[in-house]
């Protein structure tokens, strides 16, 4: 369990009712539902929508099929340019994405299509007797996938379909990345991630070594020796910490690891409860941790962010889950001292009221103190240096802490490629990280393909 | 408010509104529903000789569009399946409840003088306001010499027609079948016979779907189907069509014509009218809706009439049939182009993809630095076909906007293209 929660009481509510509280945020719609909603698709040409989908998926295309009652069609149509098509029609920031540039999307189209929704109902609803996807003729390459996150796994499946050999090696004991550990259980609920792994796995020729972590017993350039090329989809994997004195005190917390327990629980009931608590952060990962501590019955929690509203990186969508989840949203404060008891357990913390002067962040000079019984900060997701430490690996150049990549999500190193999260290219998003390892893998196979021919 | 009321053929009614022959106005209790409810007036459900008709289980099905909105109906019943005896003396009691409203009695006998000559005083004595022939249902009764098979000869047609003339004083509408190829010949045919009105359209053959699990047609009966009549929103331009023709027939002049097809909004009848019709009938509509649908049919109806200053129906039946003409007097010189709202566009490029693939590639599409495109209208290429306008999904999005081309009217007749043209 979580040592520096320990302290903390488990949820009143008993394991059913909180299983009830933490099923779909975005229910699946009815065949009837789907079809209505199928029909108000314009079909439209050059459509935008298909221009905002980062797997620029043939929007137009799979949402016409539904409405012409071929759903096995339409899921086929999205898992061709994003095979983790049903995570992302849970989990895509669609209010962000396709349904923002949704020609519908105006007061006088009333709303845009639901495509994430519809997205869903055709992955959910389509029954393929076997894998839709078939592999090309066995290529002799090999190739070494770091990461079995949504870029790692994305990027193994179309290396597979090439005719390609291809081995993950993964440092935790499931795959999925942050689909399994990470993304708030109400928008992927129960055992979804390891049913897409498993339907991913089905093309064949991928094979997953759990437990092998790049940078402690792996390194770059073994990998580099023994594999045709080389793909890093390492995300992000440390968090970022509050750099203020007492920040590893019990019942303080990264967001990520709490709810990594969360979603990997199989009662909720025996997880450590703090009724009054503080989030730190902006971003969606606040959102989905403070909202998850009201479902598991906190009765005071408060999201504390040092800018306004509109700065916020969690979208108005986001913030109205937040506020329909009771979730106090503080804005113009920064932390200033973590508060602890006499036990040195966290009591609260005191912030430093902020406003901008002439664009720069600046404290005003006025304090308040906030009781709390854990803060969790969700300050941001950090590259994990550790990773990159062997001779070759300390080669890779750079962009911040993240890997440096071109638009064919090259490295700096021939042979070696990365995408997802560990990379500075494009949002951290899981469809962009899938997108990352579809180009990735075309880029691998164009290339080796020619050294094929050219031998 | 504008006055709904109607004389059509002698016959006269509170409003323009009919409920046509078939199972809306079947019985007595449907039809004081639909009197209840404000129709102006009925045609009765066919009757025919006893024995009455028999009819299959599972009857209708549809052409559906996006939504389930049904596009088309289809219907495989035959005439009345109650007796002469019972028919007639619901029809006494409701005409006598019900004074003001027209009550019009559809027949189907066969085709044999006697058989005629002796429905018909049966007919009369009901105190009915007219009686309307059905020479049109296209299933099933001309299996049995009956119905289209009747409708489909002119010959016949006038001749049913004057011996209903002969042995009744009713005022006769001779309703019209459109599984012809020129329905003026019927029309021609009714007027020839002495008929104070004709009546179209009735329904069409059709087969509107085939399920494919179980390889037959719609509906299903056991396991075979069979072709039936098609009826509702799809037919109505068919309709609208057969009614200018015979409105602008030299022939037929002056014989009024009661509009039916597909009708189910003020602005549908209106159209009707403006093409000739004095009265219109309805039935898919109501049967998809029910019979408060005059309600709002009425109301629309008198509403727009108030708009444009007509005090009656009369003040504009017939207004578009001068308009109406054959291809040969149009304006070859006359040119519209297409001109798009750019702030009312929405962007979905619907038109640039039609007018590319398949027209006249005048649209051009335009990316824009955010990635969108933008959509224009390139004028020397636009034929003025209407195609964009039409498959915009915004309304009023796309104008066609005439031209002032500085050319005279000049029609293929005298177009010095016309290798046949007339000598002016
Ligand atoms: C709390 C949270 C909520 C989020 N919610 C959403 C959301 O709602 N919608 C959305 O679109 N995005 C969301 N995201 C972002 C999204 O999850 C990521 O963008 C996406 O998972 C990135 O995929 P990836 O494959 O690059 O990395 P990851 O999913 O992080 O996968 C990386 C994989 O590599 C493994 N790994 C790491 N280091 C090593 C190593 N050294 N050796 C071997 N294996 C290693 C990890 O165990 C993991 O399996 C969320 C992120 C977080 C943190
Ligand atoms: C179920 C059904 C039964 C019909 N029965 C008759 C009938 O007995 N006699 C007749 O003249 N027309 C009959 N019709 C045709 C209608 O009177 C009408 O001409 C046709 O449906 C077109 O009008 P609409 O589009 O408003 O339905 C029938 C139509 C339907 C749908
Ligand atoms: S923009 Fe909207 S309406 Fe157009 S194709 Fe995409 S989903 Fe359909
Ligand atoms: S009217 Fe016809 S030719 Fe002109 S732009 Fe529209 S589709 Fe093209
Ligand atoms: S069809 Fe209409 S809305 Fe669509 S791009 Fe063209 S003008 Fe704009």
């Amino acid at each position: 369990m979580i040592d520096t929660l320990s302290h903390l009481p488990r949820p009143d509510a008993g394991a059913a009712e909180l299983a009830d509280r933490f099923a779909d945020l975005a229910p699946p719609l009815t065949a009837r539902q789907a079809a209505l909603e199928s029909a108000r698709c314009l079909y439209c040409y050059d459509a935008p929508c298909i221009n905002a989908c980062p797997s620029e998926i043939d929007i137009p295309s799979f949402i016409r099929n539904i409405s012409h009652e071929n759903v096995q069609g339409a899921a086929q149509t999205i898992l061709s340019a994003n095979i983790l098509g049903g995570s992302c029609a849970r989990v895509c920031p669609t209010e962000i994405l396709c349904q923002q540039a949704c020609v519908r999307n105006n007061a006088q189209e009333c709303a845009p299509v639901l495509i994430g929704l519809l997205q869903r109902h055709a992955i959910d609803n389509a029954q393929f007797s076997e894998h839709p996807f078939q592999r090309a003729a066995a290529s002799g390459k090999r190739i070494a996938v770091v990461g079995a996150g949504p870029a790692g796994l994305s990027c193994a499946h179309r290396l597979a379909m090439h005719g390609h050999e291809v081995v993950i090696f993964e440092a935790r004991e499931k795959a999925g990345g942050l689909n399994e550990y990470g993304i708030a259980k109400y928008k992927l609920v129960d055992d979804f991630a390891q049913r897409e792994l498993a339907f991913l796995l089905q093309i064949g020729g991928i094979e997953i070594r759990h437990g092998h972590k790049l940078g402690d017993d792996l390194s770059l350039s073994e990998l580099h020796q023994q594999f045709d090329s080389v793909f890093l989809g390492i995300g992000l994997a440390a968090s970022k910490r509050l750099g203020l004195a007492d920040d590893a005190a019990p019942g303080l917390l990264a967001a990520t690891d709490y709810i990594r327990e969360l979603r990997q629980t199989d009662d909720l009931s025996q997880l450590p409860l703090a009724r009054r608590c503080i989030v730190l952060g902006a971003g969606n990962t606040a959102i989905d941790m403070a909202v998850q501590m009201s479902k598991l019955g906190a009765d005071d929690v408060n999201l504390v962010y040092r800018r306004g509203l509109s700065e916020m990186g969690a979208t108005e969508h986001e913030q109205a889950i937040a506020k329909d989840n009771q979730v106090r949203l503080l804005t113009w404060a920064q932390p200033e001292q973590v508060l602890l008891d006499d036990q040195g357990q966290v009591r609260g913390m005191r912030f430093a009221r902020t406003r901008l002067d002439n664009g720069r962040l600046q404290a005003t000079g006025e304090t308040f103190e906030l009781a709390a019984d854990a803060i969790f900060t969700a300050i941001g997701q950090a590259f994990d240096g550790a990773a990159l430490v062997d001779p070759l690996a300390r080669e890779l150049q750079r962009e911040g802490e993240r890997i440096w990549v071109d638009a064919q999500l090259r490295t700096s190193l021939p042979g070696i490629y990365a995408g997802g999260d560990c990379t500075a290219l494009g949002q951290d998003l899981t469809v962009q990280a899938v997108q990352h390892g579809k180009l990735a893998a075309e880029a691998i196979h164009a290339h080796l393909m020619l050294t094929v021919e050219a031998a | 408010m504008a006055d709904l009321s109607i004389e059509f053929a002698g016959i006269k009614a509170p409003n323009p509104f009919w409920l046509a022959s078939a199972p809306p106005t079947d019985k007595a209790y449907n039809v004081v529903r639909a009197f209840e409810a404000g129709w102006g007036g009925v045609v009765w459900k066919t009757l025919g000789e006893d024995p009455a008709a028999v009819n299959v289980s599972s009857r209708y099905s549809a052409h559906f569009g996006p939504n389930r909105q049904v596009q088309g109906f289809n219907n495989i019943e035959l005439i009345t399946d109650r007796s002469l005896e019972i028919n007639l003396r619901e029809i006494t009691q409701v005409k006598k409840d019900w004074p003001d409203r027209a009550m019009i009695v559809s027949l189907m006998v066969p085709c044999v003088e006697e058989s005629w000559k002796t429905i018909l005083p049966l007919v009369e004595a009901t105190g009915c306001d007219g009686i309307e022939l059905n020479f049109g249902c296209p299933h099933g009764m001309p299996e049995r010499g009956m119905g289209a098979a009747v409708g489909q000869v002119p010959e016949y047609v006038e001749m049913v027609t004057r011996w209903c003339k002969t042995y009744s004083s009713l005022p006769v509408i001779v309703k019209l079948t459109p599984n012809i190829t020129d329905v003026r010949l019927s029309a021609r045919a009714a007027y020839r016979g002495g008929a104070d009105a004709v009546s179209l359209i009735n329904t069409i053959n059709s087969i509107t779907s085939v399920n494919l699990e179980r390889m037959v047609a719609n509906p299903i009966v056991g396991s075979q189907s069979t072709h039936g009549g098609y009826c509702g929103s799809a037919v109505k331009p068919i309709a609208l069509n057969m009614v200018a023709e015979i409105a602008r027939d030299p022939e037929t002049r002056g014989l009024p014509i009661c509009g039916i097809g597909g009708i189910g909004s003020w602005r549908d009848a209106a159209e009707f009218v403006a093409l000739g019709c004095g009265a219109v009938q309805v039935c898919t509509a109501a049967m998809l809706h029910g019979f408060r649908i005059v309600e709002e049919m009425k109301d629309g109806l008198s509403r727009w009439m108030d708009s444009q200053g007509y005090a009656s129906l009369k003040d504009f039946s017939g207004r578009a049939v001068g308009n109406t003409t054959d291809w040969k007097y149009l304006d070859i010189n006359y040119q519209v182009i297409a001109k798009i709202d750019q702030d009312a566009c929405i962007g979905c490029g619907r038109c640039h993809i039609a007018c590319e693939d398949t027209a006249h590639q005048a649209i051009a599409s335009l990316t824009q630095a955010d990635g969108t495109h933008k959509y224009e209208v390139i004028d020397e290429e636009c034929v003025g076909c209407n195609l964009c306008q039409i498959t915009c999904p915004v309304e009023s999005c796309i104008e066609m906007v005439a031209q002032d081309t500085g050319k005279p009217f000049l029609d293929w007749l005298h177009d010095p293209r016309n290798p046949y043209r007339e000598a002016s």
